[in-house]
């Protein structure tokens, strides 16, 4: 593991993002709202930059016609094929065959009864170092 | 995956202009005003737009956009440097997606679809010898399309003739047929690229409410179209026409033609004009190319298509800048052959476009 700075607090401001490389590999680092968040720079899917995707959240749906819509600004959506992943775990939401059929509860979800999908983003931690954003990968 | 051959051709890169005034130079006056004035009309029901929104801005990668500004796909360096250096294609087909095309005032079509044809040839092919033009022409008049092709006949930085799949009427229709003639006398394979603009729904039920349900509908918008151009019998009358299908998939194409067989067996005294089975005109005079590659999940399945369509049929195509982009070194995710690897990157759009 390679603990690496990412960038002065004060130069990272909320709602803006950087990508940084570590031993090779592409890693975006976001601010936001104050909170830090990072993935590994390529999507599970097709290898897209999530760097330059664009944060949004999750719609979510129990059954036709009910919307709930959750953890916004904290989705990450990749710029090739539009695949969602949380900033927090870097999960998936493209729920497959086997999920799809699962009855859900009809209710507005916190974010834990989401149908997660096949893919996860890889993650990592960023701590704030006396003034520095650092992130272990 | 293993290593990817030396030479890709892609045979769907969709080049923009960075604004409508890039294809002033090649516009009268009076088209220029005109354009200001009154648009470009197509068969929709809007003025400008598309009737179903699309999913990323101009349908693109949010990636792709240029360093020195305007659309995805308006900057040459950036298309090489992002796709045609970093992806290793040796040739790419352009497929220009612009309003000229379709449009319901027809000398408007005319002089637009000359236009796009002077700037794919001056602006992109002759800059970069990696990319060959597409002759973009006026469908819904045919003779005049006709003209169009036979314009640039020896031209050999234009590849192909270039139809939408959504024409006003099913493109075996025997009224397109002076484009047919017109590409098998000058020796250019026609594509017909998904998309463009019938005033008729995607599916032939109705209009569907999402995007999503647009995207699948290329798919049978092109079996519509196939079955039409073997059935009127456009393969027997011009046996050395070659078609592509781009961007349409290609995992349909087999139980098709099982069906049309079955039915072709029963119904020959309709269609006595047919003197080969369906499946035997489109294996002689048909391709595909390969993007949006499907993804089951078990991706072996895909192996079975190629198999029955034959590996001398699909030609790997990326669709960039587009956002449902596939990359050549994340497209064929089960074992091939060597020898077929290189038919599908290369070899075979080699054949069919004479490269």
């Amino acid at each position: 593991m390679t603990r690496q700075i990412v960038a002065a607090v004060a130069d990272f401001p909320p709602g803006t993002r950087r990508r940084i490389e570590v031993d090779g590999r592409g890693i975006v680092v976001l601010n936001i709202d104050g909170e830090y968040f990072a993935l590994l720079d390529r999507c599970p899917h097709k290898g897209g930059s999530l760097a330059a995707g664009v944060l949004t959240g999750l719609v979510s749906s129990p059954t036709p016609g009910e919307y709930a819509y959750l953890k916004q600004g904290e989705i990450l959506r990749c710029p090739w094929h539009g695949w969602e992943f949380d900033v927090r775990t870097g999960q998936s939401f493209c729920s497959g065959l086997k999920t799809r059929a699962r009855p859900l509860p009809v209710h507005i979800a916190p974010g834990s009864d989401i149908v997660e999908g096949p893919y996860r983003a890889e993650t990592f931690p960023v701590l704030v170092e006396q003034s520095y954003v650092v992130v272990d990968a | 995956m293993s290593a990817m051959p030396a030479g890709i051709i892609d045979c769907d890169i969709h080049p923009s202009p960075r604004s409508s005034a890039d294809l002033d130079p090649w516009l009268e006056r009076r088209w220029i005003e005109h354009l200001r004035s009154y648009g470009a009309l197509r068969a929709t029901h809007y003025p400008v737009g598309a009737p179903y929104h699309k999913s990323q801005p101009n349908a693109s990668r949010r990636d792709a956009w240029p360093p020195e500004g305007g659309p995805q796909g308006s900057s040459l360096s950036f298309m090489q440097s992002q796709h045609l250096d970093a992806n290793g294609i040796a040739t790419g087909i352009l497929s220009p997606l612009i309003s000229a095309q379709g449009v319901r005032n027809l000398d408007l079509s005319i002089a637009l679809c000359r236009a796009v044809n002077h700037w794919q040839a001056e602006v992109w092919a002759d800059k970069e010898p990696r990319l060959k033009a597409s002759i973009a022409v006026p469908y819904e008049d045919p003779e005049a399309a006709a003209a169009e092709i036979r314009h640039w006949a020896g031209d050999r930085r234009f590849a192909q003739v270039l139809l939408l799949s959504r024409t006003s009427f099913l493109p075996g229709n025997r009224r397109y047929w002076p484009i047919y003639e017109a590409a098998a006398e000058c020796g250019f394979p026609v594509g017909i690229h998904a998309f463009g603009n019938s005033g008729l729904p995607v599916s032939s039920a109705g209009w569907p409410s999402f995007y999503l349900e647009e995207m699948v509908g290329h798919a049978p918008t092109s079996q519509a179209g196939l079955t039409s151009l073997v059935i009127e019998g456009v393969f027997e009358r011009w046996p050395s026409l070659k078609l592509v299908l781009i961007e349409s998939g290609f995992t349909w194409a087999p139980p098709l033609l099982w069906r049309l067989d079955r039915n072709w067996k029963a119904l020959k005294s309709e269609v006595p004009h047919l003197r080969m089975s369906p499946s035997e005109y489109v294996r002689r005079n048909v391709w595909w190319t390969s993007q949006p590659f499907d993804e089951p999940e078990d991706k072996r399945l895909l192996k079975d298509s190629f198999d029955w369509l034959g590996w001398d049929r699909i030609l790997f195509s990326s669709d960039y800048p587009h956002w449902d982009f596939d990359d050549p070194a994340r497209v064929l995710m089960f074992p091939v052959s060597d020898e077929q690897r290189e038919r599908f990157f290369r070899t075979n759009a080699a054949g069919v476009y004479g490269l």
